[in-house]
């Protein structure tokens, strides 16, 4: 699994807009396995949209390599198809026009599914072929957008904000046709802000926030590498990582990464995914966790040393 | 042991009106319902509702579960959820894998006892109310003994 290409690959990856405001993409080192739903979660302006559009090649990183398929994310740009948040599509054209614009583009690639791009487009019955995109809702747009993104059949599809103008029924209906995507083997890497709707449906986590990476894994093994400890006694921080502590009343509760079991009376429970989530959001000084399948091939040979060294 | 024993010409449960529609959209036996807010890991859903069906009779041996592709498009769920669920089905002897067929019935849950261990049960609930525990109390004593006897059980 580990000699397999990876869906990306980025390697000390930063990003500044401009001189004086800083990098908005910092020291970014990760691994995205293929075939993994990842979702990409961060409060706004955490560098999100940036990570999403160098891995699309619509940005060159200023600092570090990012690999897309094992290539060049120019190279890769055939076998990947990217969603902008903002839907850009040409206003002029009508959603079947679009269709066939989609179709024309991808000629060369040959993967073209003209069927599975129309039921999505038209999977509700509310969409007439013959209407402009520019006479589209929001979620219209999406609608025509994703149709593009699933028709492409790319192997690695990048969504920026992809459910955000959807009502609850387009948004469970596109979810499950990016779902049966994700079943035939394509990865898809997602940014949301809604983390309860991704836990269901992603496998992969990457956190950012102030354009670093804070966590990064196999969904199940970010969360399992913390507990919800409940107490009254004083944290031994010699032993565990607290990510978050709040005193409650007598006691007090905290977000640990642990190394090992807890000294004293505490009650362990093993945190959600927003729980974990939001305690590294609220502290942005807690070390980063890259889980054992994001580390990078360069990472690989101390995998754990990142995370150790930065522990306070 | 040959259980399957049904007569054919009972046709297939999902053809009855009710059903009709929700069939249309996972194109197979049962429908998986997700609740996202139970706290219960979605395969163990999965699992416990196939379950469930056998034990209603809703699936018997021969049926095909709907594939992952088709779970998955109807429930917006990730696809390795529901693989993880029917190998779970499977290493319990419930379902089995059919290579480029898809995954099918293989035993069925027995209701056999049912009845009697539910009148004993009708019993007990009765006599326990008489003597004053609430329905909570009833659930807690419940949960403590089948604690005891499955202690691996895990949701």
């Amino acid at each position: 699994m580990t000699d397999a290409v990876a869906a990306l690959e980025a390697a000390g990856v930063g990003m500044s807009c401009s001189r004086r405001r800083g990098a908005v993409v910092e020291d970014c080192s990760f691994r995205l396995p293929q075939g993994r739903i990842c979702a990409l979660v961060g409060p706004n302006g955490a560098g999100k949209t940036t990570l999403l559009r160098l891995a699309a090649g619509l940005l060159r990183p200023a600092r570090g390599t990012l690999s897309v398929l094992g290539r060049t994310p120019a190279a890769a740009r055939g076998r990947v198809a990217y969603v902008a948040q903002s839907k850009p599509l040409h206003p002029h054209l009508s959603v079947a026009d679009t269709l066939r614009f989609g179709a024309e583009l991808n000629r060369d690639t040959g993967r073209w599914d003209q069927p599975a791009a129309e039921r999505i487009a038209y999977g509700d019955e509310t969409l007439d072929p013959f209407t402009k995109i520019r006479a589209l809702s929001g979620g219209q747009r999406t609608r025509v957008a994703l149709a593009l993104a699933l028709g492409k059949r790319a192997e690695l599809m990048l969504l920026d904000e992809p459910m955000g103008d959807l009502d609850p029924l387009a948004r469970r209906q596109l979810t499950g046709a990016l779902m049966a995507a994700a079943e035939s083997g394509t990865t898809i890497v997602m940014s949301s802000h809604v983390i309860t709707e991704l836990e269901s449906s992603c496998d992969f986590l990457l956190l950012v926030a102030g354009g670093r990476l804070r966590l990064a894994g196999a969904l199940e093994e970010v969360v399992s590498a913390h507990t919800l400890l409940t107490g009254t006694s004083a944290l031994d921080t010699s032993r565990q990582t607290v990510i978050e502590q709040r005193s409650v009343g007598r006691g007090r509760t905290a977000l640990v990464r642990a190394d090992g079991a807890p000294v004293g009376e505490w009650l362990a429970e093993r945190p959600t995914v927003e729980e974990v989530v939001l305690a590294h959001l609220r502290n942005t000084q807690a070390p980063p966790l890259l889980a054992e399948e994001a580390a990078p091939e360069s990472a690989r040979r101390a995998p754990h040393a990142r995370s150790q060294e930065n522990a306070a | 042991m040959p259980l399957d024993i049904r007569i054919e010409a009972r046709p297939p449960f999902h053809y009855s009106i009710s059903e009709r529609v929700e069939c249309v959209s996972t194109g197979g036996t049962v429908e998986f319902r997700i609740d996202r807010r139970s706290g219960v890991a979605t395969y163990w859903q999965i699992v416990q509702q196939a379950k469930q069906a056998l034990r209603l009779g809703l699936l018997r041996p021969g049926d095909k579960l709907p594939t992952a592709r088709e779970v998955v498009e109807a429930t917006a769920i990730n696809p390795n959820t529901v693989l993880k669920a029917y190998r779970e089905l499977e290493r319990e002897g419930l379902v089995e894998a059919r290579r480029g067929l898809g995954t099918f019935v293989r035993a069925s849950l027995g209701a056999a006892g049912d009845s009697r261990y539910r009148a004993d049960l009708e019993d007990w609930v009765a006599r326990a109310h008489e003597d004053g525990l609430g329905r909570e109390d009833i659930t807690a004593l419940f949960d403590s003994v089948l604690d005891g006897h499955f202690p691996q059980e895990t949701p």
